[in-house]
């Protein structure tokens, strides 16, 4: 994606008054969005079930949980598409829930099927925004001009979405979404719908815009990886609640429950029964046999009992039962890189390890992190 | 080894039974016959008739005389000289045009309501489709009474509200009646256009539809820039239907009217039936009703050339 024209960009929305309004005030010593006790209930399902929430200006925020979760609810509801059963949402220091529509929000959305207008050309559905708030041909002929040369898209204007690439049609749903330099993007799912090829490229491609245009960003998604990469911070959700907020490496590392450890990564955090409250934690790529740890590491040995070994190419994946930790009937798993070239065999014991600092200890009944280790 | 010996042709038997291709094997077979309804049906019932009118409309037949006499397009020179045909093409013409117009605009925004979310919403949606389910010639009793010379509920009501203090005499005046006729055929067939152009509505992503409330557009601007190029090629199929079923149709003219007053109400149905079968001459009569035939499939071509293009470009 070509960027040559986002300095340009700078210099367009410094066009807008930067007054300080007292709403702006307000914006800035709260969150740039915010979610207050927030709740959806369809009859009895509550999809969104009291979430707060404070997205920083100027920040990618990805929602991230199963399918179900909430998350599209919840971005549903900041968009305006769907009205909260209770709870508040500001945008820029302004509550919106209430009685302000989708179009007065200052949000611009990209969905997970593009949705773009099957009969307009792509010239026609980028200008679709800005026809809508009246503005001058003159006008929308620049912003579109200078929307589609940002995603180097200007030859194919003329097309209609049916004449192009799925990589083309998600850069005319951007286009779209930039065109009327929004307050606040909303993202669901636009990668989902691209081929595992094309979706890396994309996902690096969205960082570098977002990035440089710096416009606040909420990004829903069930894909871990994808939330890693482009999050600034993530939002873990499950059942209509937000189990954590962090920094991708915070939620990794230091996940809050067994869900969140088992959610994220692949494969996901092994989990052994410790004692009668207590699971113990541990990655995958964490758990290496003994010998490659130094000696001055404070490790915790175990001995794995291997009943499977994987060769996925990239690495090897060992399965096995913990020998001290017989009460769990689920093999652990242990990832090792490709430089590591221990021979394991299947069925035969050996000591594998585990550092310190990466054990973690849940609740065994709430599955909630414990700060302070076994019980 | 006694069991092994016995239980032998026993399995070759089963295998044997069922490898025998039956009936419901044979595709090719099969699909002829459960084709030959369809096609004999097609064949006796519209096909026969339609080359038979084609060829009584040539000809000199009457009804009670087994002669056949060739007169060639003489049916057809002597209709379009007739004042009382001319009259009635005009008629079939307004009653077309008007009551598909009428019905595409009321059926659009029937659809548009009935697509909201309301409480009673299945009710009202019932409720709307029942013109289309009552039996014409019920219906034409009502509105004959609500049209009444002496007791019309109109006038009533008109006179009561102090909206009009005059009487109409709905079906006694020449253009009162051939409104009357069209406001009965609305009524009649916009249920049936409103359930096509709804289903139509449902087949527009919601997404592109939520797209362009978070676009901005007003209502105005998402029903005709969204919502209604979007439903083109569906709502050109109701107005095809439409139009050859208007066109075609001599219940409400027939049951309200008669074709009066002064045999001015007459549509080519209607007029086709009183010559041809009402007065014994089965050429002319077929020559009437066959008159609007080629402009019919003209029309048909253009619109499902018009609705395939909308679905291409789409």
């Amino acid at each position: 994606m070509p960027f040559d024209s986002l300095r340009s960009l700078r210099a367009f929305d410094s066009e807008r008054p930067k007054a300080m309004s007292e709403s702006a005030k307000r914006a800035s010593r709260m969150g740039y969005v915010e979610a207050k006790d927030l709740h959806k209930h369809f009859g009895e399902v509550h999809a969104v079930d009291g979430v707060d929430l404070s997205v920083n200006q100027g920040e990618l925020l990805v929602l991230l949980g199963p399918s179900g979760c909430g998350k599209t609810t919840l971005m549903r509801m900041i968009a305006g598409l769907e009205e909260p059963t209770l709870g508040e949402i500001w945008i820029a220091g302004e509550r919106v829930d209430q009685d302000v529509p989708p179009r007065a929000r200052g949000i611009a959305m990209v969905f997970q099927g593009y949705a773009l207008y099957p009969h307009k050309t792509a010239f026609r559905n980028i200008s679709f925004p800005l026809e809508a708030i009246g503005k001058s041909p003159t006008a929308i002929r620049e912003a579109v001009d200078w929307a589609a040369t940002m995603f180097g898209i200007r030859p194919l204007l003329a097309r209609r979405p049916r004449q192009l690439s799925g990589g083309e049609r998600q850069r005319v749903a951007l286009a779209r979404a930039v065109v009327r330099s929004p307050r606040v993007f909303l993202f669901d799912e636009p990668l989902s719908n691209l081929d595992a090829q094309l979706r890396a490229i994309a996902r690096f491609e969205l960082k570098q815009f977002q990035r440089e245009i710096g416009t606040t960003t909420i990004y829903v998604t069930h894909d871990q990886v994808e939330a890693m990469g482009l999050g600034d911070r993530i939002v873990v959700m499950n059942k209509g609640k937000v189990r954590q907020i962090g920094t991708p490496q915070e939620v990794y590392d230091n996940p809050a429950d067994t869900f969140v450890a088992t959610f994220l990564g692949s494969p996901p955090m092994n989990l052994v029964e410790h004692d009668e409250n207590t699971l113990f934690g541990f990655r995958p790529e964490l758990f290496l046999p003994r010998p490659t740890f130094p000696p001055h590491e404070d490790i915790r040995v175990y001995h794995l009992r291997v009943r499977q070994v994987e060769h996925l190419g990239a690495g090897r994946l060992v399965y096995g039962y913990l020998e001290e930790e017989s009460r769990s009937d689920q093999p652990v798993i242990a990832g090792l890189p490709v430089t590591i070239r221990t021979p394991i065999a299947e069925d035969q014991v050996y000591e594998f390890a585990v550092p310190r600092r990466a054990m973690r200890y849940f609740d065994r009944r709430t599955g909630l992190k414990r700060q302070d280790g076994p019980a | 080894m006694a069991q092994p010996n016995e239980a032998q042709p026993l399995v070759q038997l089963a295998a044997a039974t069922f490898r025998r291709r039956t009936l419901a094997d044979r595709e090719g077979v099969l699909g002829r016959l459960l084709l030959a309804p369809a096609f004999l049906y097609v064949i006796l019932v519209v096909g026969v008739p339609f080359v038979l009118a084609i060829l009584l409309s040539f000809s000199a037949a009457r009804s009670g005389s087994l002669s056949f006499s060739w007169v060639g397009l003489s049916h057809f020179s002597t209709i379009i000289a007739d004042p009382q045909f001319q009259l009635t093409l005009r008629n079939t013409l307004v009653f077309t045009i008007a009551s598909q117009v009428l019905v595409m605009i009321l059926a659009t925004a029937a659809a548009n309501v009935l697509d909201a979310a309301f409480f009673g919403k299945r009710a009202v949606r019932m409720l709307i489709l029942l013109p289309w389910a009552v039996p014409v010639s019920l219906a034409a009793m009502s509105w004959a009474w609500i049209f009444d010379s002496t007791f019309s509920v109109i006038n009533w009501t008109l006179r009561a509200s102090g909206l009009f203090q005059g009487w109409l005499y709905w079906l006694g005046d020449t253009e009162l009646a051939m409104i009357a006729i069209i406001i009965v055929h609305v009524w009649r067939t916009f249920p049936f256009a409103t359930v096509v152009v709804l289903a139509g509505m449902a087949a527009i992503p919601l997404e592109i539809r939520e797209a362009a409330v978070i676009d901005g557009a007003s209502f105005w601007r998402r029903l005709f820039q969204v919502n209604l190029p979007l439903l083109l090629p569906v709502v050109t199929v109701a107005v095809l239907f439409g139009v050859v079923f208007t066109s075609t149709d001599l219940s409400v003219v027939y049951l309200l009217t008669r074709g009066g007053p002064y045999n001015s109400t007459h549509v080519l149905a209607s007029l086709a039936f009183q010559r041809g079968i009402l007065g014994g001459d089965l050429g002319q009569g077929a020559a009437i009703a066959l008159f609007l035939l080629p402009a019919l499939v003209v029309v048909a071509i253009v619109m499902l050339r018009l609705a395939r293009r909308a679905e291409v470009g789409a």
